[in-house]
């Protein structure tokens, strides 16, 4: 029997009650783990190296405002910029508004020139190109939705309608895209012709939602982006560049800032764990005042009493932190195929693990830090009375 | 020169407003390898003057010294040391820890050692040997009798090989005949090899055991005690 061994009897004495404790524990870093995968992106951690030479322009006030398509050509004159193309937010349902995912009228050959991560059949690119009713989509919607190609897709418009007072657009599906790492996930969503778009939608003709911008030298980014928003300073559309991974963020920003919900909820849940484990722990040390008398008795210093006292609350907090933390790690793949529709994939990283570790430790280290201090204290005579 | 060698040991509590003199300038030598016995009343300071032999209270005044050591002038972290490889402990009620195997309490001490895990287990085994409970290691206290239990707390008492085992009360809990295995366990420990023992008992029976038998009485030993051993 070691120091660690004695720690370990002493945290299952009672059992019922350190499973119920484990299993509070477990929640709680459950709970951790998926919120801060789900918030990570959101911090920007989790952004990808693609898109370092992009950079997004949208409506200075909102990126709900809408942009006059004549800004195109402008922002294409712009020194550094080598390509241009727009996309727009149609909104929409599938069948169900449960079905959401992410659709955009896009440039076709454009777009994927924009994105040379996302893989596309030139076939179906022409295709694409080619059918002002076509539409290519992620790959993974075929089997979620078990589309083909060629199938007519229905899509009930929820911000924009038709031209003859309907919402029901039609698509036809001629193709799908991917991203061209096996290991990367591409964003899920739809990519309508924006021409198809523009002609059929009944107001806001001519306009888009925003524009992505390709620049030559992505250390020049800074200053081209304050040159085209320069250039439409005064006009009746002034806009706000910034870069794809900021753009982000703010989009992601409209459901609210997920950062601090996810703390704020954390912080709940830590709390009433903090007075739950300390709780176990004060009963646990309660009920053995004795026995650490004995310990003090055949000769464990104060210090060496009170660090087994620490040290059992560590390794409570710890126990109920890899479990929470591993059952999170088998949860997140089911989880982001749920998130991938709107937000992209979410996995469990090594910041989040080392975060939940040293959480688990200062927890247990705050929850033991009374106890220890009781049992570093406790006087060996005073105590043996108790028993 | 005496093991245990106090002298004018006073011990005083604060009651509320009032301070209770428990021992009233004790004086006492205890020879190597001596039995014994410390009779006396309840409440008459037997388990104070006890435990300050032991080194767990200390004394208002007077001089403690014990295995040559003076206990008043020792920090707490350097009498817990001390009492690991001075001192064995009995108590009435065993003082076991419930959740432990009687190898693994036997053990206990011997953590404060370097020894490796293989040696401590080693010497617990052979601890529970000498008690005569080598066939009952893997079961914890609440799967023992009483007896049985008062003999694991002595193998945790003799494994470190302390020369001083102070006993509070060992065969208080216990009927005759067990409580007589338990004293003669405590001669042959005395006996054949050689430690001193201080035993509180109020038992005269228990006390016949022993070398020697002072009484304490209000706080002051009786003189005239050595016709009362065995």
């Amino acid at each position: 029997m070691s120091g660690m061994g004695l720690m370990w009897a002493n945290l299952f004495r009672r059992k019922t009650r350190t499973f119920l404790t484990l299993f509070s524990l477990l929640v709680a870093f459950l709970l951790f783990v998926l919120l801060r995968a789900v918030a990570e992106p959101f911090a920007g951690g989790g952004v990808s190296v693609d898109g370092a030479d992009r950079l997004v322009v949208t409506s200075k006030y909102s990126i709900i405002d809408l942009l006059p398509l004549s800004q195109l050509g402008e922002i294409q004159r712009v020194p550094g910029v080598e390509g241009v193309t727009h996309q727009t937010w149609f909104g929409g349902n599938y069948q169900d508004p449960a079905n959401f995912f992410p659709k955009y009228p896009v440039e076709p050959r454009a777009y994927f020139d924009m994105y040379p991560e996302f893989a596309i059949d030139p076939a179906q690119l022409d295709a694409f190109e080619n059918t002002r009713t076509g539409i290519v989509v992620e790959e993974g919607l075929l089997a979620r939705f078990g589309w083909n190609i060629g199938d007519r897709i229905p899509i009930q418009g929820d911000i924009w309608s038709l031209k003859d007072g309907s919402r029901l657009w039609q698509f036809d599906l001629v193709g799908t895209y991917r991203h061209r790492d096996p290991g990367e996930a591409a964003p899920v969503a739809l990519l309508m012709h924006y021409d198809y778009f523009d002609e059929a939608r009944s107001f806001e003709e001519g306009a888009v939602g925003w524009y992505t911008v390709r620049v030559s030298d992505p250390e020049q980014a800074p200053a081209i982006a304050g040159a085209i928003d320069a250039l439409f300073k005064n006009s009746p559309s002034p806009t706000k560049t910034s870069t794809e991974a900021e753009f982000a963020r703010s989009f992601a920003a409209q459901i609210g800032d997920i950062a601090l919900m996810a703390t704020g909820i954390l912080s709940a849940v830590f709390f009433t764990i903090l007075l739950l484990t300390a709780n176990t722990m004060s009963q646990s040390l309660r009920e053995r005042i004795p026995e650490l008398a004995v310990l003090k008795t055949v000769g464990f210093s104060d210090a060496r009493t009170s660090l087994l006292v620490v040290g059992e609350s560590v390794l409570l907090c710890l126990i109920g932190a890899l479990l929470g933390v591993g059952l999170g790690a088998s949860v997140l793949p089911a989880a982001s195929v749920v998130t991938q529709q709107f937000m992209g994939p979410v996995s469990m990283s090594v910041d989040i693990f080392v975060q939940s570790v040293a959480f688990a430790v200062v927890l247990g280290l705050v929850v033991g830090a009374l106890p220890a201090l009781t049992a570093q204290r406790l006087r060996i005579v005073d105590a043996l009375r108790r028993g | 020169m005496a093991i245990v060698d106090l002298s004018e040991v006073r011990k005083s509590y604060v009651k509320g407003r009032e301070e209770v003199e428990v021992l009233t300038g004790i004086d006492l030598a205890v020879e190597e390898a001596d039995f014994l016995a410390l009779m006396g009343p309840s409440g008459s300071g037997k388990t104070t003057l006890l435990n300050i032999i032991g080194g767990i209270d200390s004394a208002s005044s007077g001089s403690v010294q014990v295995s040559g050591q003076d206990l008043a002038a020792m920090s707490r972290r350097q009498l817990a040391k001390w009492r690991s490889e001075n001192i064995g402990f009995v108590f009435q009620f065993y003082n076991l820890l419930p959740v432990l195997s009687a190898r693994r309490n036997v053990e206990l001490p011997l953590l404060l050692t370097k020894l490796s895990g293989k040696q401590r287990r080693s010497n617990a085994d052979t601890a529970l040997e000498i008690v005569g409970l080598e066939d009952r290691a893997r079961h914890k206290p609440g799967e023992l009798s009483g007896g049985q239990q008062q003999r694991v707390a002595i193998a945790r008492a003799i494994v470190a090989d302390a020369p001083i085992l102070v006993c509070d009360e060992p065969t208080g809990d216990l009927d005759r005949d067990t409580a007589d295995e338990i004293l003669e366990l405590l001669e042959i420990l005395n006996r054949d090899h050689g430690k001193t023992i201080v035993m509180v008992t109020h038992d005269p029976k228990a006390a016949s055991h022993a070398r020697h038998v002072v009484h304490l009485d209000k706080g002051q030993l009786s003189t005239g005690t050595d016709e009362e051993a065995a």
